[in-house]
C-alpha cells in the first residue's frame, strides 16, 4: 500500500529500511525512525480509538508525550501492553497494535451510542447514579464501569521481560535535551562535572529539530548533532535516550526510566526491557521544554484536529502530512512555522489569526510566501465525524465575544495552536513554588526548594538567544560551585525570528443557537459545559473541580487540558488564574509500567533466600522445604508415598523413641561481650542473671517496655565476661536492634558489645531418649554424663578435629543436646551426626516434627509470643523477678494485665480425639450463639500428638487458669468447623518435665 | 529518599535506616518509683510536631549505630545529624 500522506524529501526517518506493522489486523509498511503514529498518518490512518466516556473517534493530536488519543494496545514478542502512546512508540518489523476502547470495532463503536445520550453523562454522572441501591454496586455498578472505563487490558500472563534498578550519583541531572540541557550540560561537562543528559525521545535535540534557527551558522539539528556527539565521547558525562524523568522525590533523588528494548521487535537475551534509574544529583536543571496548548473551540476533537507544533513534526521529522488542505488556526506566531513548512511542501494552508493584526518577521515570510492569513478570524466548529471534512469559521470581534457570520470552508485538518504551557512538573515535584506569568499565560518555577534550576521555554523563556544565554551561564555556574574550575565556554552566534506577542484568547464562544461540545480534557472527555455545571453545583476548589469532572486525571494528566480548564474556572468565577491555582503535580509526570518500578524483585527474588551450610544434604535427602522467615528450612524429609501429615509424624514419634536430628541453625545468635554482660542481661530479661555460672545456660524471656513479650531463648556463659544468646529465628534481627538500642542510648556507661553471630555457627538439635548415647560416641573424649553435663550445661568440646559447642538444651521435651560448630564445619558435623546415628535409629526431623514436639509439651513460640500476649498469657510469669527492675516491668503494674480472669495458655483436645482442630479458630461457650458470638480464645498452635496419637492444640483462652476440666466448642467459620473440645494443661507432655533432667 | 548524613559513615540513602522516633524521650531510670501517669506518657505518648524534630534513626544496614537526626517533618529538611552521645542544640 503506498504511503499517501508521506513526503518525499523532507524528514530524519530511514528511507533505506521499510518496517511492516499491522494496525487493528491490517497490514501497513512505515521507515526505521519512524513513530506508530507517523507511520500511521503516513498511511493515511486517522481513526485510532474511541473516547473514553462518549466513545467518540479519536485521531492524533499530538506527537509524544502530551499525546490524549492515541492509546492503543501493543503486542509484541508474545506479549502485550495496554496504555501505550502511538505518538512514542517507535516502529519495528512485524509491530502489532490494535484500538482500545471501542467494541466491535473502531470503525462501528456500539458504546458511541453515548455520545447521543450525553445528556445522561455530564459530569459527576457517576457519583449521582450509581450511589443506590447500595446492593447494585458490586453486582451491577463496579462490573459494568470495569468494562467501560479504561484503556486496553492488562496481560494475565507472567511478565517473561527483564526489568532492572540502577542506582547512580552524579553532579548536574539535566532532565531534556533541548536548546537549555545541551548547552547547560556542554557548559558544564567541559568545566568538569559529571553530567547525565535525559531525553525522553529517541532523537536528542528538542525543538532544535523543528525549529528555523541557526547557531554559530549551523542548523540547529546540526548544532545539537554536535553537542551530543561531544558530550558522548566524554568519560564524565552520561548521555541517555528514550529516557524519561518522571519523578522529584526529596533530597535531589530523582527516578527516570529508560525504555531500552522498547523500539525493538523483542529484548536479547540479558537484556533489559525498560531500566529504572535512582538518580541522587547535587543539582538538577530542568530543561524539560514546553507543550503547545490547544484553542477551545466546536467538535474541538475530531480526527484531524491537531496541534500546530505537531503538524510541524510530523514534518520534518518524520516527512509526513497531517492534512492535505490544512487550516492553521492560531492566536501566536509560532504556528506560523507550521503553516510556512505546509507551503514550502506545495500545499496550501489557511491562516486563521484571532489576533487583529501582526507585522512580525514571520508573517512577513508568511505573506511573502502567499499563504492565505485571515486575521481576526477563529473556527467556530469542526465538521466531520471521523476526520475533519470542513470548519465553519467566522469573523470575531475585538473583545472576542461575538461573532460575525459563519463561514463554511473545506479542510482536512485544523492545526491549532493556543501558545505554550512550560512543563514545570518536575519544578513543582521538588517542591518548589510556581508563579502565574501574565505575559505568557501559564505558571512558571518560582522558589526553588530543593537544588534545582528551570531554564528554557520550561522556564517561560521562548526566545533561542536567550536561552542559550542562560542556560551556558547556569551549566558553568553550578559546575563551577562543584568542581571549582573555571572553564567557560563561548556563548554560539544564535539568528532567529522575532516573535510578536501572543493574543491572550483561549476559547471560542458558541454561536446562537449551537451546542457543539466544546473539549477541555481530550482523554476524560471534560468539556466546557461539564465545568460549567460543576461551578453551578457549588465545587469550587480547583481540587474539587478536577475530582468531579476528571478533568486532567487520565493517564495523561491533563498535559493540554489543566491551564484551558484554569482559564475557564478563573472566567466564570470572575477571578484570576493565579487566584485560582493549579492542581498539584504529582509524579509519575508519563505513565510507568509496573514491571519497572518492580524491577527484579519478583517471585524467588522478593527477598533474599537464606541457606544453612547443611541444604545440599537435606536436598539430597528428600527434604521438602519450608518457608522460615528468609531461610529455607526443611519441613520433612519423605520417604516413599509420605505426606506431610504421615513423614512428620514418623519423625516425630522416632524422637520420642529413639533419637532425631533437626538443624537449627537459623536460630539467632547473638555474642555478648564486656564487664557489664551479666548486669546488661540482668536488665533484658525479666528472669535473674547475675549469678548465672560460667558453663551454664539459662532460659530467659524479654519484654518491649509495654509489657509484651518480645522474644524468648537460652543464653549460655560462655566464660566470665563472653555470653551467647539465641533468639527465635523471626525475632533476630530485632532482637539485636533492641539490645543496641539500650546499650547505645539508654544505658551507655555499661560497658558490652554485642553482635550477631548467626551465620557464624551452624547447629544441630540432637533429642530423644537415646541422644546421650549418640552424643558419647560422637565426643568419646568428653564426659557427657547427666553429673558430667547436666541439664542446662554447656561445654566445649571436640568433634574428631573440629571445636564444637554443647549446649544440654531441649526443645521437644526429651533429653536433648544442640551442638555448634563454625559454619564451614556444618556439613561435616552433620553427616558425622548421621553416620554414627545409624545405630541408634537416628533420623532427621524437620519443622513440622519440631512443632508438633513443642506444642504437645507445651512450650511457647512465636504464634504464642504474637505480640498481644504479656508473660503470665503464656505461662512464663514464673519467670519474672519480683526483686529487680527490667526492660518493661512496670507496664505489668497496669490493671488490665492483673485481672483474675486474664488469658492465659491452656491444651485443648477435641472430645471426639479424631478432629484436628484449625490454628485461628475461635473458641466458644456456645456454638449456636447469637452473632456476634462471644469469643472467649483462639487456637494459637495445633499438632497431632505422636505421646497420645490423637489431635492437639494450644489455646489463649479468657480465665484459662480456672478453664481446665470445661467443655467448650473450637469454631472456624473459614473452614466451615465446629469442634466439641476440653480445656486441658498445655503440658500435655511429661508434665514434670521429668526426661530433659534424665 | 531523603539522603541522610550518618556521623559515622557520611551520606547514605534512608534504604539503609529504620527510623526510631523522638529522640529526646528519656526512659526513666530503673528501680524508681514512678506514677501510672509518668509511666504511661513514656511508653505511649509522643509528639508529633510539624516543623523541627529531633529523631532516632537506626544505620541499620550500615554501622549499626543509632544517630540522631534533627529533621523539619514537613519539608523533610536535615539540618544536622548527632552520634548518640553528643548533646544537641
Amino acid at each position: 500500500m503506498r504511503q499517501n500522506y508521506r513526503l518525499d524529501k523532507i524528514g530524519l526517518v530511514n528511507r533505506e529500511k521499510k518496517l511492516s506493522f499491522k494496525f487493528n489486523g491490517k497490514k501497513y509498511f512505515g521507515y526505521e525512525g519512524d513513530t506508530l503514529a507517523s507511520a500511521l498518518i503516513a498511511n493515511g490512518v486517522h481513526l485510532v480509538g474511541r473516547s473514553f466516556k462518549y466513545h467518540r473517534p479519536r485521531g492524533f493530536f499530538g506527537a509524544g508525550v502530551d499525546e490524549p488519543y492515541a492509546i492503543v494496545q501493543l503486542y509484541r514478542n508474545g506479549e502485550t501492553e495496554p496504555n501505550v502512546r502511538a505518538t512514542e512508540q517507535e516502529l519495528f518489523e512485524g509491530l502489532e497494535a490494535k484500538s482500545v476502547n471501542c467494541w466491535p470495532s473502531v470503525n462501528f463503536d456500539i458504546g458511541a451510542i453515548n455520545n447521543f445520550l450525553n445528556i445522561f453523562l455530564p459530569a459527576g454522572f457517576y457519583y449521582k447514579t450509581f450511589m443506590w441501591p447500595r446492593s447494585f454496586w458490586y453486582r451491577i455498578y463496579e462490573p459494568f464501569i470495569r468494562k467501560a472505563a479504561g484503556f486496553g487490558v492488562a496481560s494475565k500472563e507472567h511478565d517473561k521481560e527483564r526489568y532492572e534498578h540502577k542506582y547512580e550519583y552524579c553532579d548536574l541531572l539535566i532532565a531534556g535535551s533541548g536548546p537549555s540541557g545541551l548547552a547547560s550540560a556542554y557548559a558544564a561537562a567541559k568545566n568538569g562535572a559529571r553530567v547525565i543528559l535525559a531525553e525522553d525521545k529517541p532523537r536528542f535535540g528538542g525543538s532544535l529539530l523543528t525549529s528555523d534557527v541557526s547557531i554559530n551558522n549551523q542548523s540547529g539539528k546540526e548544532w545539537a548533532d554536535n553537542i551530543i556527539t561531544e558530550l558522548k565521547g566524554m568519560t564524565n558525562v552520561t548521555v541517555k535516550n528514550r529516557a524519561q524523568i518522571f519523578g522529584y522525590y526529596d533530597h535531589n533523588m530523582l527516578v527516570m526510566s529508560e525504555r531500552v528494548t522498547d523500539h525493538l521487535p523483542k529484548s536479547e537475551q540479558f537484556t533489559p526491557k525498560q531500566r529504572l534509574w535512582y538518580i541522587r544529583a547535587k543539582q538538577v536543571v530542568i530543561s524539560s521544554g514546553s507543550i503547545e496548548r490547544p484553542i477551545v473551540f466546536g467538535n474541538n476533537d475530531t480526527p484531524g484536529v491537531v496541534l500546530a507544533s505537531a503538524a510541524k513534526e510530523y514534518m520534518k521529522v518524520y516527512g509526513v502530512l497531517v492534512g492535505k488542505k490544512p487550516i492553521v488556526f492560531t492566536n501566536n506566531d509560532s504556528a506560523y512555522e507550521t503553516a510556512i513548512e505546509f507551503k514550502k511542501n506545495n500545499i496550501n494552508p489557511i491562516v486563521l489569526d484571532s489576533r487583529q493584526d501582526s507585522n512580525s518577521e514571520i508573517i512577513k515570510e508568511a505573506k511573502s510566501l502567499g499563504i492565505d492569513i485571515k486575521f481576526s478570524h477563529v473556527v467556530v466548529a469542526a465538521k466531520g465525524y471521523k476526520k475533519v471534512k470542513s470548519c465553519d469559521i467566522a469573523e470575531i470581534s475585538e473583545d472576542k465575544q461575538n461573532l460575525n457570520q459563519i463561514k463554511n470552508i473545506e479542510c482536512d485538518c485544523i492545526c491549532v495552536s493556543g501558545f505554550w504551557t512550560p512543563t514545570i512538573h518536575l519544578a513543582s515535584q521538588s517542591g518548589g513554588k510556581t508563579k502565574f506569568k501574565e505575559e505568557i499565560d501559564a505558571f512558571v518555577p518560582d522558589k526553588s526548594k530543593q537544588k534545582e534550576v528551570t531554564l528554557g521555554s520550561a522556564n517561560g523563556v521562548f526566545t533561542l538567544e536567550e536561552t542559550l544565554k542562560t542556560s551556558f551561564d547556569k551549566g558553568f555556574e553550578l559546575s563551577k560551585e562543584i568542581t571549582n574550575n573555571n572553564n567557560s565556554q563561548q556563548i554560539p552566534k544564535v539568528s532567529e525570528k522575532k516573535h510578536s506577542k501572543h493574543d491572550k484568547f483561549w476559547c471560542v464562544p458558541l454561536p446562537k443557537g449551537k451546542k457543539y461540545k466544546r473539549f477541555l480534557d481530550f482523554q476524560n472527555d471534560v468539556a466546557v459545559s461539564d465545568i460549567e455545571l460543576a461551578i453551578r453545583e457549588g465545587y469550587r476548589s480547583i481540587e474539587h473541580v478536577k475530582r468531579y469532572t476528571t478533568l486532567g486525571m487520565a493517564t495523561d494528566q491533563g498535559k493540554t487540558s489543566n491551564l484551558n480548564g484554569l482559564q475557564l474556572v478563573s472566567n466564570i468565577e470572575n477571578k484570576v488564574v493565579p487566584a485560582v491555582g493549579h492542581t498539584t503535580f504529582r509524579p509519575p509526570y508519563t505513565p510507568i509500567s509496573i514491571g519497572a518500578i518492580v524491577g527484579r524483585e519478583i517471585g524467588k527474588h522478593s527477598k533474599p533466600t537464606r541457606k544453612s551450610p547443611m541444604h545440599n544434604w537435606h536436598e539430597k535427602n528428600n527434604a521438602v522445604f519450608v518457608d522460615a522467615g528468609v531461610w529455607l528450612r526443611p519441613r520433612y524429609y519423605k520417604r516413599g508415598n509420605e505426606g506431610l501429615f504421615e513423614a512428620s509424624k514418623r519423625e516425630a514419634e522416632n524422637v520420642r523413641k529413639n533419637v532425631g536430628v533437626c538443624d537449627v541453625t537459623t536460630l539467632g545468635k547473638i555474642d555478648i561481650k564486656g564487664p557489664d554482660a551479666a548486669e546488661f542481661l540482668n536488665r533484658v530479661y525479666t528472669n535473674a542473671w547475675l549469678k548465672l555460672p560460667v558453663g551454664k545456660a539459662r532460659y530467659g524471656v524479654m519484654l518491649r517496655e509495654d509489657g509484651i513479650v518480645m522474644d524468648d531463648g537460652t543464653t549460655t556463659r560462655i566464660s566470665e565476661n563472653h555470653y551467647h544468646m539465641t533468639t527465635t529465628t523471626a525475632q533476630a534481627a530485632n532482637v539485636l536492634s533492641h539490645l543496641e538500642y539500650y546499650l547505645q542510648l539508654v544505658w551507655p556507661e555499661l560497658d558490652v558489645n554485642v553482635v550477631s553471630t548467626t551465620e557464624q555457627w551452624a547447629g544441630a538439635a540432637i533429642a530423644g531418649p537415646k541422644s546421650r548415647d549418640l552424643l558419647q560416641k560422637l565426643f568419646p573424649d568428653t564426659d557427657v554424663s547427666n553429673e558430667g553435663l547436666p541439664f542446662m550445661g554447656f561445654v566445649e568440646a571436640n568433634l574428631f578435629g573440629v571445636n564444637a559447642r554443647i549446649f544440654r538444651i531441649s526443645f521437644s521435651g526429651e533429653l536433648a543436646y544442640e551442638v555448634n560448630v563454625e559454619s564451614d564445619n556444618g556439613n561435616f558435623m552433620w553427616e558425622k551426626i548421621i553416620e554414627i546415628g545409624k545405630d541408634f535409629d537416628l533420623q532427621p526431623y524437620g519443622t513440622e516434627a519440631l512443632s508438633t514436639l513443642r506444642i504437645e509439651m507445651g512450650h511457647v513460640a512465636g504464634s504464642e509470643l504474637d505480640g498481644r500476649t504479656i508473660p503470665y498469657d503464656t505461662g512464663l510469669d514464673g519467670l519474672v523477678s519480683k526483686k529487680k527492675d527490667f526492660i518493661g516491668k512496670r507496664s505489668l503494674l497496669k490493671k488490665a494485665y492483673n485481672e483474675k480472669d486474664r488469658q492465659r495458655l491452656v491444651g485443648v483436645v477435641p472430645l471426639d480425639k479424631k478432629t484436628s482442630i484449625p490454628e485461628g479458630s475461635h473458641l466458644v461457650k456456645d456454638p449456636k450463639g447469637k452473632l456476634p458470638n462471644p469469643k472467649l480464645g483462639h487456637i494459637s498452635a495445633s499438632c497431632w500428638s505422636v505421646e497420645h496419637n490423637n489431635p492437639f492444640s494450644l489455646a489463649i483462652l479468657k480465665d484459662g487458669k480456672n478453664m481446665i476440666g470445661s467443655k467448650l466448642y473450637a469454631m472456624s467459620p473459614l473452614k466451615n468447623k465446629t469442634i466439641a473440645v476440653e480445656i486441658v494443661s498445655s503440658h500435655y507432655v511429661d508434665p514434670k518435665g521429668e526426661r530433659v533432667r534424665s | 529518599m531523603l539522603y541522610i548524613k550518618c556521623p559515622h559513615c557520611g551520606l547514605r540513602s534512608q534504604n539503609e535506616f529504620a527510623y526510631g522516633g523522638d529522640a529526646s524521650v528519656k526512659r526513666p531510670e530503673l528501680n524508681k518509683e514512678i506514677s501510672d501517669q509518668e509511666w504511661d506518657e513514656f511508653v505511649y505518648l509522643r509528639k508529633s510536631p510539624r516543623g523541627k524534630h529531633l529523631e532516632l534513626w537506626h544505620h541499620v544496614s550500615g554501622c549499626r549505630q543509632w544517630i540522631k537526626v534533627l529533621r523539619d517533618t514537613s519539608t523533610h529538611e536535615i539540618f544536622n545529624t548527632y552520634k548518640s552521645e553528643e548533646k544537641v542544640g
